[in-house]
């Protein structure tokens, strides 16, 4: 870029200092990256998406006036000839917890320059994204199998299957363009679009940063987390 | 679209003597401004037609395509209006018109002029072109975002508009889209109709995301030096605050609307209780419309915030510019806008006193409806005091900020009366919420946009608006704004319902029907009056007085670019600096009455002016 002087911040000490430096010029986010900034900020913005939707789902659940069914029984799957309830569901989400610390650890190597380890905990991601997704994709196969639809289902109300397959069609579609993202960008890492001040996208004059693989790791990070509300809310209540 | 990515150099080197402003060693002079942060942004120029008008990724040109694209949807939510007034004024009239397409015109209407039109036009139209302007920026923080964020708008409003061609028509359930009805035979439009609209809406909701985003990071951290938040015009305090609370409310909208096409298209019962219907059992069952009701108006309410705060914004910049006069109380003003922003996520159900919720409930939202009376009073009075003893210009824009702030009162105090539970309760669904609502958040933000397009469109076109058209088009509009809405009261205050296709043979009838016709002959005429200002617009850009460079004589950053209109890149080879906030009129002992922002203080010595 341009030889222009570039100067950190210094920041103010107590509780005035922080005032000062909010309402300081330039920026608020002092030395954040903007593409860092607009994904919380979208993160916050998809958080009211996912309250509007579970706190439907409470409302729903509360207000249907036949009993809902048991989720230990209708999440149950059979291993060694037994049912034991929610097996599928913890293995998921162990994958998909497992999938976050990958990412993390993709972030670290990003940052230390690291190409080659960079690339392959984030496609180490992708995978365990996809393993998740494939998951599901037998869960709602086998709930179909069982008679369950949005609109019906034989376990008890209607409600259950609207909600189930809505939300957690919802969230899966968020993973899968995650998965697709993560793939994308583990291309990137190993053909070095973040390397040498960057590569220009296209269409645009952005240049590759590894800044971009932890913005990418705060969408990752955000969909687990939904996870485990939606975990919460369906299986365990 | 093979354009080369340029970089252009002189964008971004400095000259040595900036350089040297940069060295420490200038700390201690007045005029001091702490180096920059950031480097400089790297614009992505467009060559062809294509890229240069049509899938442009310079926010002047993405705003002005938000602009007439929701201008456009304006008119035919217009024309909609029309032919409402048409029916209710003269009923029979014209032979078209079924209670049917009565309802859909209702329905398009409300749904176009809240969301397509007002929405878009303050946050994509204005919002685009002033932000980067008005903060010191060369363009949006995500240029190529915001191009896909117009074209998404552009879809949604295609969309919306291919309702009308599908069978069935639009849909006719009422703005609010309420369930069960709007998805049922026998409402119109409850096939295709419904299903276009919520398409569209979801394709709203993504596309706003996506410039909501720019907007937001764009103020945040793409200030030019010396622009601190309290230095920054109240135009972009407001829209900022309307984009947080868009980016917050629309996922209600969105979910809703997901959930909806579910009902209709799965046969899911979110929103469907058990129907009967003709005697049997619809397959429906166990879902709940007051639960639609509470995730509509939790975007609803905010909605008509995001509309009124950057009117808010706009309209204290204007009366500061054309009264000569600097805003009285700033930061009350910004702490006004950000708290009514805050409130406003805390009143939704007074829209639903008559819902049949819990009396306690009606009580909490009467009370913080009543709350936000206080800080919308402290803006009304500083634009009061700012006016006073100001050097007032009386020209079209002036013009338009007075009707605004009459207009706005007027509207401001018939809420109160609807944000009380025993009054609302009467008074609900009749036509004292429609002049209400139509006042408040439909005539006086249009007033402050009218404004707003005398103001800037010397900037965006280089040519002065006629003074002579501008003035006939205000007072036909302002007269006749008041001859359709304040009879409406009156016909609330006898009962008359809205949303009635005809009166028939009812006692309102004798008193009501001449007063229909009145408010029916002033909606023509105001309407046909809006096409003064297009006539003016098409006339100026071919003959119009040349503008010059800051006409008006005001000082934020807008003003003071390089060239006028501003080419990509906005301010030439090096970004402005800011010593001052941008209301520093008719300053004691200063040479002329104003100066503009980037005036270092060593220039103005032997004056009084504001610390900021």
């Amino acid at each position: 870029m341009s030889e222009q002087k570039i100067v950190d911040y210094e920041f103010k000490p107590g509780f005035k200092g922080m005032a000062h430096d909010t309402g300081s010029d330039q920026t608020m986010f002092k030395g954040v990256h903007w593409g860092k900034a607009m994904m919380w900020i979208f993160l916050l913005s998809d958080t009211f998406v996912f309250s509007c939707f579970l706190i439907s789902y409470m409302k729903g659940r509360a207000s249907t006036p036949i009993e809902w069914p048991n989720p230990s029984e209708v999440f149950a799957l059979e291993a060694f000839g037994v049912p034991v309830p929610l097996l599928l569901i913890a293995l998921m989400t162990f994958v998909l917890i497992t999938s976050s610390g990958t990412m993390a650890l993709a972030v670290k190597y990003g940052y230390e320059k690291n190409r080659k380890m960079c690339g392959w905990l984030v496609l180490a991601t992708a995978v365990g994204g996809l393993i998740f997704v494939g998951m599901q994709a037998y869960e709602w196969s086998k709930l179909i199998h069982e008679g369950v639809r949005p609109w019906e289902n034989p376990f008890g109300a209607p409600q259950f299957g609207s909600f189930f397959f809505m939300i957690t069609g919802f969230h899966g579609t968020h993973v899968s363009i995650g998965v697709i993202f993560l793939f994308i960008y583990a291309y990137k890492v190993f053909a070095g679009h973040y390397e040498n001040g960057g590569k220009r996208g296209w269409f645009t004059t952005m240049r590759g940063d590894y800044v971009e693989i932890e913005i990418l790791g705060l969408y990752w990070h955000f969909v687990d987390l939904v996870w485990v509300f939606i975990f919460a809310f369906f299986y365990l209540w | 679209m093979s354009d080369e990515i340029e970089n252009k150099t002189g964008y971004q080197a400095q000259s040595s003597e900036t350089m040297n402003e940069y060295s420490g060693a200038a700390v201690g002079d007045i005029d001091y401004v702490r180096p920059a942060e950031l480097p400089e942004q790297d614009l992505y120029h467009g060559h062809t037609f294509l890229t240069k008008w049509v899938f442009c990724q310079d926010a002047k040109v993405i705003g002005v395509q938000y602009f007439l694209t929701a201008v456009f949807t304006g008119v035919v939510g217009l024309i909609l209006s029309w032919l409402m007034r048409l029916q209710l004024g003269f009923p029979g009239l014209a032979g078209f018109m079924t209670a049917e397409h009565y309802y859909q015109f209702v329905t398009m209407h409300g749904m176009i002029m809240v969301v397509y039109f007002l929405t878009a036009l303050f946050l994509g139209g204005f919002g685009n072109y002033l932000i980067p302007l008005m903060v010191g920026a060369r363009d949006m923080v995500f240029p190529y975002v915001n191009m896909l964020s117009f074209w998404m708008f552009f879809v949604a409003v295609a969309v919306l508009m291919a309702s009308f061609f599908v069978p069935g028509g639009p849909t006719g359930s009422g703005w609010t889209l309420y369930p069960p009805q709007a998805i049922l035979e026998g409402t119109p439009g409850s096939g295709a109709g419904i299903l276009l609209m919520l398409i569209s809406l979801s394709l709203f909701v993504i596309g706003f995301t996506m410039g909501g985003l720019n907007y937001m990071i764009t103020i945040l951290q793409a200030r030019t030096r010396g622009m601190t938040l309290m230095r920054m015009p109240l135009t972009v305090w407001g829209i900022f605050t309307a984009t947080v609370l868009a980016m917050l409310a629309f996922p209600a909208l969105l979910v809703s609307s997901i959930m909806m096409t579910l009902d209709k298209v799965l046969g899911t019962s979110f929103f469907m209780p058990t129907i009967l219907k003709a005697g049997e059992v619809l397959e429906y069952g166990g879902g709940s419309p007051i639960l639609f009701q509470h995730l509509f108006w939790f975007f609803g309410h905010p909605e008509v915030y995001i509309v009124a705060l950057p009117a808010f914004g706009i309209v204290s910049d204007l009366i500061s510019v054309h009264a000569r006069k600097n805003i009285f109380g700033y930061r009350m003003m910004v702490w006004a806008i950000v708290g009514i922003g805050a409130l406003s996520f805390f009143v939704w159900a007074h829209h639903m006193y008559v819902s049949g919720m819990n009396p306690w409930f009606g009580f909490f939202f009467a009370t913080t409806t009543l709350i936000i009376a206080v800080p919308t009073a402290m803006k009304v009075y500083n634009w009061i005091l700012t006016l006073w003893r100001g050097n007032i210009r009386i020209n079209v824009v002036m013009l338009w900020c007075l009707g605004f702030i009459v207009t706005f009162v007027n509207g401001g105090i018939t809420g109160i009366f609807l944000g009380n539970v025993s009054v609302d309760v009467p008074l609900s669904d009749t036509y004292f919420v429609v002049a209400h609502f139509h006042m408040v958040m439909g005539i006086a933000p249009l007033m402050v946009i009218m404004g707003a397009v005398y103001h800037w469109f010397p900037l965006v076109a280089g040519r002065m608006l006629n003074e002579g058209l501008g003035k006939w088009h205000f007072w036909i509009t302002f007269l006749g704004a008041y001859s359709i809405y304040f009879p409406m009261h009156y016909l609330g205050f006898i009962g008359v319902p809205r949303r009635y296709f005809e009166m028939y043979d009812s006692p309102y009838m004798t008193s009501a029907i001449g007063m229909n016709e009145f408010i029916s002959l002033a909606a023509f005429i105001v309407g046909a009056a809006q096409f003064i200002l297009i006539y003016n617009i098409i006339k100026t850009l071919k003959t119009g007085k040349p503008a010059g460079k800051n006409p008006w004589k005001a000082n934020s950053l807008e003003w003071h670019t390089s060239t006028v209109p501003p080419e990509h890149g906005n301010f030439g080879e090096r970004l402005p600096v800011v010593h001052r906030w941008p209301y520093d009129y008719s300053v004691p002992g200063a040479k002329e009455d104003f100066m503009p922002q980037t005036t270092p203080p060593s220039e103005v010595l032997n004056t009084e002016v504001e610390k900021t």
